[in-house]
Formats: structure tokens, sequence, C-alpha cells
């Protein structure tokens, strides 16, 4: 996949790039609005990212005593070496109960093993509770967003599917006229349902217990109402101990949507009387992801999307653009750990402002790593040939004074002398979309020693 | 299948455990509110709740039989009778989805928080926790002397968790996936109120 030619197809209507960008940007300043309101903000990232280097450095033994203490509780606790396994498992629980009717809330590990599909294949009704997921679900498409999945639709296609698969009014498209369509629609499938699935935002070795958070309560209402709740989460999720909630419910929400916390902060540490609970510990790559120094901070990630709405590639190229489950800034790091062949174009969908890193409440060094991915890639030759000698002759030349002073010089007076189809053809990938600046006369050297600086000017 | 894949995960994780990672000790000075019972209310305000004070129980109980959601509720699901009567079907419901129907459900919770609006609930003498948010609209009773700054002072408050469930709530159910824009009532309540008594 190529995400320069996915965002060519997203820009070529202009007018819904710049409502995307704004609209995402609009999620940046209320974060940047809450993160300005707390003095503590700093220190509470770093203490966050503290944490997380710890769990990373002792995850074996935090697992361990997870699983302990969840027993101890009721909880049955499940292991998932990859992506099929943790279907199979969930599968295998449903089947085995004569469950067909699924209700499921947010969760971003479910959609990177692709459950849904894998559940329905199997007879099972699975039916997405959190209302952009459903909206993208009905639409079948897959979220574009980690927190909000529908943002690349206005609300007259939202209208339009409803009144498809929900009888909505045709051409409606109020928000609250739709939502509450929703809320109708799916509080018939949250009493019809007989399981619940959710992720987990954070999973306590100390108490053996999650916490799951929600704006619209439907996690909760999901694992509420029918009496089999399995829970699935990536083995990242976990924190040493309960008082390190303080930090991370601090963050999370103010990060995702500059809300002080989210509306439901729930935490789950035992079944309801008479009722099952089931969480799935997954690895699917995240143990090597551990074992790599250079790139591990990358599991410090709790999916606030922050970095997606700061992001200017992101916010102008669209969630699909990266073809992958986790988009933006963060998944441009995940997508290429996991397979490399396949999303080598990422690390390069990137500026390298460091405005991601500047917003991520855990302090991953996101355009760090997407850079020195850059070189990790090239070594691997997983891109393209023309950037690998072109950058390799570049490099030499940016090497020797002489050649530098050279290629400028040939530059400064042949490419005004060309035609503009040669200067703007394929090879000139910086003259695409845009004029080059004119070439100036003389280059700096020269001007410099022409007009020395002196003390009068200075 | 699980077994296997239990011991080859934490074998991969074993090998690269770093034992020079402490975890970090003295957290970093907070945030502290002039008037944390105002900040409270303005919180929750900011979050599409009500915040509503009163002297005691008596006074509570006059202020909520006034209170619109209270007045036009057919079917309520309450676990503070004293001060709300509940529709004696749904109180002792077993199954949950016998609260199908409820237009309201009234809800102990144990304190409030001052920095985010949220009350801390746990499902101790909540008989159906689907009730906070199967119900239209939510009332939650809280003692107003039971209150923590912000959440690192909660989490201490609560020390460690015995109930199968527990919960910040902050707010009513809302969503703003429709392009950004904010609509109260998702999926749980249309509507909170949060009583404090004394
Ligand atoms: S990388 Fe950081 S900013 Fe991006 S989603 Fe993860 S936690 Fe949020």
């Amino acid at each position: 996949m190529e995400h320069a030619i996915n965002a060519d197809r997203f820009t070529a209507d202009a007018e819904r790039t710049g409502w995307h960008d704004q609209a995402l940007w609009f999620v940046r300043v209320k974060r940047d609005r809450m993160a300005n309101a707390l003095p503590e903000w700093e220190a509470l990232r770093t203490r966050a990212a503290a944490i997380k280097a710890y769990v990373n450095a002792n995850l074996a033994e935090l697992l361990e005593r997870f699983e302990t203490q969840a027993q101890a509780r009721g909880i049955v606790v499940h292991w998932a070496e990859t992506a099929e396994d943790h279907n199979r498992i969930v599968l295998d629980l449903l089947r085995s109960r004569g469950v067909t009717r699924v209700v499921k809330s947010k969760s971003m590990l479910t959609e990177e093993c692709h459950l849904n599909p894998y559940l329905e294949k199997h007879g099972i009704e699975v039916v997405d509770t959190d209302l952009g997921e459903r909206i993208v679900q009905l639409r079948k498409e897959p979220p574009s967003h980690i927190v909000l999945p529908a943002i690349h639709l206005k609300k007259e296609e939202v209208g339009e599917t409803f009144r498809e698969h929900l009888g909505t009014e045709p051409g409606a498209s109020d928000p609250q006229y739709l939502t509450e369509a929703a809320r109708g629609h799916l509080r018939e499938k949250f009493l019809a349902a007989q399981a619940g699935i959710t992720g987990v935002n954070f999973a306590i070795a100390e108490t053996g217990g999650f916490v799951v958070c929600t704006n619209e309560g439907n996690a909760d209402l999901g694992v509420s109402l029918p009496p089999i709740h399995i829970a699935c989460m990536g083995i990242e999720k976990l924190l040493p101990r309960l008082e390190d909630l303080g930090v991370f419910t601090r963050l999370l929400a103010r990060s995702a949507t500059g809300q002080p916390v989210t509306t439901y902060t729930s935490h789950f540490h035992a079944p309801r009387p008479g009722c099952e609970l089931h969480v799935v510990l997954v690895d699917a790559g995240r143990s090597e992801i551990a074992a790599n120094p250079a790139y591990r901070e990358a599991l410090n990630c709790i999916r606030c999307g922050a970095c997606m709405n700061t992001c200017p590639v992101y916010r102008r190229s669209g969630g699909f653009s990266y073809e992958s489950t986790v988009p933006g800034p963060i998944g441009s790091v995940l997508g290429p750990l996991r397979e490399p062949k396949k999303y080598h174009s990422l690390p390069y969908a990137c500026t390298l402002c460091g405005s991601c890193t500047d917003v991520c409440p855990v302090r991953i060094p996101l355009h760090h790593q997407l850079l020195s991915f850059r070189q990790t890639l090239a070594e691997k030759k997983l891109i393209p040939w023309t950037k690998r000698v072109g950058m390799r002759l570049t490099g030499k030349m940016l090497g020797s004074g002489w050649a530098y002073r050279l290629t400028g010089r040939l530059a400064r007076w042949w490419v005004p002398k060309l035609p503009r189809f040669l200067v703007y053809s394929r090879l000139n990938a910086w003259g695409k979309q845009r004029e080059l600046p004119p070439m100036p006369k003389r280059s700096f050297r020269e001007l410099y020693r022409i007009e020395p600086p002196d003390d009068r000017r200075r | 299948m699980t077994d296997d894949a239990r011991r080859r995960i934490l074998e991969r994780l074993k090998r690269v455990r770093r034992a020079d990672v402490p975890l970090p000790g003295e957290l970093p000075e907070t945030i502290v509110f002039d008037d944390p019972r105002a900040k409270f209310a303005e919180m929750l305000r900011l979050v599409g709740g009500t915040p509503l004070d009163v002297a005691d129980r008596d006074a509570a109980r006059a202020m909520l039989a006034e209170l619109p959601v209270v007045r036009q509720a057919k079917q309520i699901v309450s676990y503070v009778p004293d001060l709300v009567p509940g529709t004696p079907e749904l109180d002792t419901a077993d199954d949950p989805h016998a609260l199908a129907g409820a237009d309201l459900a009234v809800c102990p919770a144990e304190f409030w928080v001052a920095e985010n609006g949220a009350v801390w609930v746990t499902d101790r003498q909540i008989g159906q926790r689907v009730s906070l948010f199967l119900a239209q609209h939510l009332i939650l009773i809280v003692p107003g002397s039971q209150w923590a700054m912000q959440m690192h002072d909660a989490y201490r408050r609560i020390g460690s968790i015995d109930r199968p469930f527990g919960g910040f709530i902050s707010g009513p159910s809302k969503t703003a996936d429709i392009e950004q824009s904010l609509v109260i009532g998702a999926h749980g309540a249309r509507s909170l109120h949060v009583v404090r008594i004394g």
C-alpha cells in the first residue's frame, strides 16, 4: 500500500479535506484547553511514561500477578498468542454457551484481530454499540479514527445510512434526531444480547480487575444485561497499582476529547452474581515490540487519538489512507512494526513536525520513531529503489563541500532555463501541487563574500 | 492451547525483563481548588449534569418530590427508598431486563470528585447495576461530606476494591460521533442529577 496515493484520493475533494482538517483541529483545541488548565500536566505525562516504562520492563511478572488476583475474584483468564487464537477463544466461549447474539463496545484490539467478520462467518451476530462504530458497521466500513470512528462522515451521509438501515426520515440529518434513532435501535440489541464483549482501557495487576471507559455508557449496558462478559485486552494494557489509575484517568479523556474525565469510567472486579466474566490476554506481536529497545515505548499507547487530531498529515489525508486499524502517527509506528512490507510507506506520511510527540500523554517519541523507521526500512531495502538511490546520492552530495557547491551552481543556472514540463515532471515530487520558489541568482556563500556582515548593521 | 500460549508469552517476556526500571515514587504536586464544592458543581454543569445541594435528608425528600424527572416518572427503580419510593417490582427484580421500562433510577453514591464532576458509585447497595445505565434518567445521592479533590485523591479513598462493580460517573450519557455535535442521551441516562446531602 502507498499512503501518498491513498491521500491523493482523499484530497481530491478539497472542500471535504478542509472540513476534516478543521473538525479534528477543533478536538485538538479542546484538548489544549484542558491540558493548560492543569499546572501538573507535564508532570503527569512524565509519570505516566515512567509507569509504562516499568510495565514494559516487567510485563511477565505483572501479567502473572494479574492472573492470580483475577482468578481469586472469579474472573476466568485466557491467553492468546495470536489474533487467530484470540478469535478462536472468543468463538469457543460463545458457541459452547449457545450464544448467537452479541453486543460489543469499542475495542481497537478486536478490530485489529478482525473479530467481527470471524464471528459473523460462524453465524454469530455482532453489533457494535458505540454510535460511531455502529454507523461505520452499517456502512461496512472500518473506523477511520480510534476515538471518533465516523469522523470522516458528514451528517447527511449518516442520515442516508440510517434511512436505509433504521428507517429514519429521508433527508433527515439532525444529529439529535439521528442519535435518538440509534438509541432506540440499539436498546433492542442490548436487551436481546446473550453476551457482551468489551475492550479494556486499563487492567490492574495489584487488584486483578480492569477499567473500561466510554462516554455513551454502551459498554456498561452491554455487559450489565446478559450473563456473560468477555473483555479482550492487549497484554500492554496492564498497570501495576490501583493508584496508577489516578494518573491515567486524568490524562485519557483530556487528551482524547478535551473532557475532564470520561463519562463512565467503570471498574470490573468480579462477575455479577450467577454470571461469567472472562478476560482474554492477547499478545499478537506485543512481546516482540517489548523486546525491541528502539520501539518498545510504542506499547505505552493508551489509544487516546491525540496524535491523530494534531497530525497535519492525518488531518488532511483521512484515516483510511493508512489502511491500518490504528492510523495516524502511532499507527505509522505500529503498522510497520507488525508488517514492514505492507506498511513501508507510513513512516513517510509524516512531516517530522513533532506535534504528535508534544501531545502524547504517555510521551512516546513518535516522530523520532518515525524518523528512525525510515532508516530501518531503507536498510531492509523496503522502500522504492528510486528513493534509496536518490537518498544515497543526495547524502554524498551534501557530505562533500565541492559537490554541494557545484550542484548549487548548476541548479541556479539550469533550472530557470528548463521547460516547465521537465521541472514539474514525475521525477520531482517537490514540484507536485505547488510552485517552486524562484531560483536565487547567488548562493548564500557568494552573498556573504560580497556583503560581509559588519557591526554597524548588526 | 491457552496453557501453551501462556507459557510461551511469559517466556518471551521474561527474557526481556529489565530489573533496573523503577516504579515512580512520590506523586507530583497537584492542583488544589479553593472551593472544591463549587468546583464540583461547575464541572458537573460543564459535562451536562445538574448539581443539587441540600442540608439534610428531609430537605432532600422534599426537593426530590418536586423534581420534574421524579414527578413525570411512571416506573422508578429506587435504591434510596426513604428519599424516593420506587416501583416495587423493579426494586427487587432478579432479572436486569425487568428494568427496560424504567423512567428513572435513584441510586446511592459514595463520594464526589471536585476536579471533574464525577461521582464514585459501587454496586454495594444497588440491586441491579444496569439501573445506572438503562433508566432514562438518573439521580445519584451522595453525602456532601465525602469527597476527593482529584483522581489521585479519589483512588486513595477507594484504597482497595471489594465489589464486582465500581465506577465514576461524570454527567449524563453523551456522544459527539455525528459531525462532532454534542448530543446528550446516547445510550445511557438522558439526564443526571447529583444530590449532595449535607
Ligand atoms: S501514541 Fe500517544 S497520542 Fe497517540 S493515541 Fe497513543 S497515547 Fe494517544
